[in-house]
C-alpha cells in the first residue's frame, strides 16, 4: 500500500529560480534563503520519497484563457518545462508517474471532485522552483513527480476549504494504490504578496505567522479563510496559499512540524516554507 | 442579477475575475504568444503591425505599446500574462511592480528589502482616500 509520509509548503518565486540557474545563491541577496533549505534537502535526500505529489499553479504557460480548469492531475509519463517568456529554465524535464495519477483521478472523482485530466502538459517555474530548493539540481530529478495544478489565477479559484477535502481524498486515493511507495505532497506558492498595479509589494508578516502556526496546529482556523481575506490582508496572489491546504488536508490531523522557514523579501514575496511529517510515517 | 464583488473595494488591486478574463482574453492571448521566440522576433520587428493581428480594442494596443502595465491590467490584462510581454522587454516581475508602484527600481527594492508594504493603511480605498 502507498502511503503519504510528509508533507512540504514552499514559495514558488520565479526570481529564486532565476538566482539558482544565474548562479547568484552565494550573494549576500539571495545566499539567506537558499541557507533556509539547506536542512530541507538533508531532509528529502534522507527519506527518499518514491513519488512527489506537487499542488502548485500553472502561470499561464500550460494552460491559457481558453480552458481554466480548477484541479488538473498530469497524467503524462513526462512533463517538458516551459518556456515563460525568457528560454525554458535548464533543468531536467518531470517525470510524471501516469499509474498512480491515473489512480488519484479514479479514486478523487468518485469521491465527487471532478478533477480535469491532463495528459500533456508543460511545467513552470511553479513546479519546478520548488524542486530545485528541495532537490538542488541533479541530472534527474530522484523521483517520478505527480502534478497537480490549480487554478489560482481566475477568479472564483477554489475556496481553501475545498482544497483541505481535496487533500482528505487525495490520501485516501494513495493509500488505496497497490504499490509500496512512500509519498511526500508539496503545497507551494504564498506567502504574503501582491504583484499587481500600486499596491504591489504587501507583505504582511503577522497573517504568515498566524497561518504557518495554525497549519502545524490548527488547519481548521485557516480552512474558512474567504478569498477576500486573502486579498485583502495578504495581497492578490497570496490566494496561492489554498494550495498548501491541499499538502495540509493529505496529512494526520496531528504532524511534527520537522522544519520552518520565513524570509522577506524575495523580490516581491514573503517566502515561506515548512516540512511535515506524519506520526507514523 | 451579478453577485456583488466585495473585492472591488481593495485598493490599488484588480482581481482578474471571469468577466476580466472575457474582456482581456484578445490582450492575455497576445501576451501568451510572448513564450515562443519566433514570435517574440516577430512582435520587436514591427510592434503595431504583431498587435495588429489580434482582435483587441485600440486602447488596448495603445496601453501595450506605452508599456502602460498599470493600463494593462485596467483593460482586461492579468499580471502572469503581461509579465510574459515584461520578460519580452528583460523585465522582471519585480521590475514591472516597481513601475506599477510609481516608485523607482531602488526605491521599490528598498522598500521590500525593508519588509515591504505594510498592511496598516492598505486595506480599502477609503483608507488610501483619506491618506490622500
Amino acid at each position: 500500500m502507498a502511503r503519504i509520509v510528509a508533507g512540504v509548503a514552499t514559495s514558488h518565486i520565479p526570481a529564486v529560480g532565476a538566482a539558482w540557474d544565474n548562479g547568484k545563491t552565494a550573494e549576500p541577496y539571495w545566499r539567506p534563503v537558499f541557507e533556509g533549505f539547506e536542512r530541507s534537502k538533508e531532509w528529502i535526500a534522507k527519506l527518499k520519497p518514491d513519488v512527489c505529489i506537487v499542488a502548485y499553479n500553472d502561470h499561464m504557460s500550460a494552460f491559457s484563457l481558453e480552458i481554466v480548469p480548477t484541479f488538473a492531475v498530469g497524467c503524462a509519463a513526462e512533463f517538458p518545462i516551459a518556456d515563460e517568456g525568457w528560454g525554458p529554465r535548464k533543468v531536467p524535464p518531470v517525470k510524471g508517474h501516469p499509474e498512480l495519477a491515473s489512480h488519484i483521478v479514479q479514486s478523487v472523482i468518485l469521491d465527487e471532485f471532478d478533477l480535469t485530466i491532463v495528459n500533456k502538459m508543460e511545467v513552470d517555474h511553479g513546479l519546478t522552483v520548488p524542486l530545485t530548493l528541495m532537490f538542488g539540481q541533479p541530472a534527474e530529478w530522484p523521483c517520478p513527480i505527480v502534478p497537480l495544478a490549480v487554478n489560482v489565477v481566475v477568479y472564483p479559484v477554489p475556496t481553501g476549504n475545498r482544497c483541505y477535502m481535496l487533500g482528505r481524498a487525495i490520501r485516501k486515493a494513495v493509500e488505496s494504490f497497490d504499490q509500496d511507495l512512500r509519498v511526500v505532497i508539496f503545497g507551494t506558492g504564498g506567502m504574503s504578496h501582491q504583484l499587481q498595479g500600486p499596491r504591489a509589494g504587501l507583505i504582511n508578516r503577522e497573517f504568515d505567522t498566524r497561518f504557518l502556526d495554525n497549519l502545524t496546529k490548527d488547519p481548521q482556523a485557516l480552512v474558512g479563510i474567504s478569498h477576500l481575506e486573502y486579498l485583502r490582508e495578504a495581497g492578490s496572489e497570496a490566494i496561492e496559499l489554498v494550495m498548501w491546504l491541499i499538502m495540509r488536508g493529505a496529512l494526520d490531523d496531528e504532524v511534527k512540524e520537522v522544519h520552518r522557514f520565513y524570509h522577506v523579501p524575495a523580490s516581491n514575496t514573503a517566502l515561506g516554507h515548512v516540512i511535515f511529517e506524519n506520526a507514523a510515517r | 442579477m451579478p453577485l456583488p464583488k466585495q473585492y472591488d473595494d481593495l485598493p490599488g488591486t484588480i482581481v482578474f475575475d471571469a468577466d476580466r478574463a472575457r474582456q482581456g482574453y484578445h490582450l492575455n492571448m497576445f501576451c501568451m504568444s510572448m513564450m515562443k521566440p519566433e514570435n517574440r522576433a516577430a512582435f520587436k520587428a514591427n510592434e503595431r503591425a504583431y498587435l495588429d493581428q489580434w482582435p483587441m480594442t485600440e486602447e488596448q494596443k495603445q496601453v501595450i505599446l506605452k508599456r502602460d502595465w498599470n493600463g494593462m491590467l485596467a483593460l482586461g490584462g492579468n499580471i502572469y500574462f503581461t509579465a510574459k510581454l515584461a520578460a519580452t522587454d528583460g523585465l522582471s516581475f519585480q521590475q514591472i511592480a516597481a513601475i506599477m508602484t510609481g516608485s523607482t527600481q531602488q526605491e521599490y527594492a528598498q522598500m521590500m528589502i525593508k519588509g515591504g508594504r505594510p498592511i496598516e493603511g492598505n486595506r480599502s480605498k477609503s483608507e488610501w482616500k483619506r491618506r490622500g
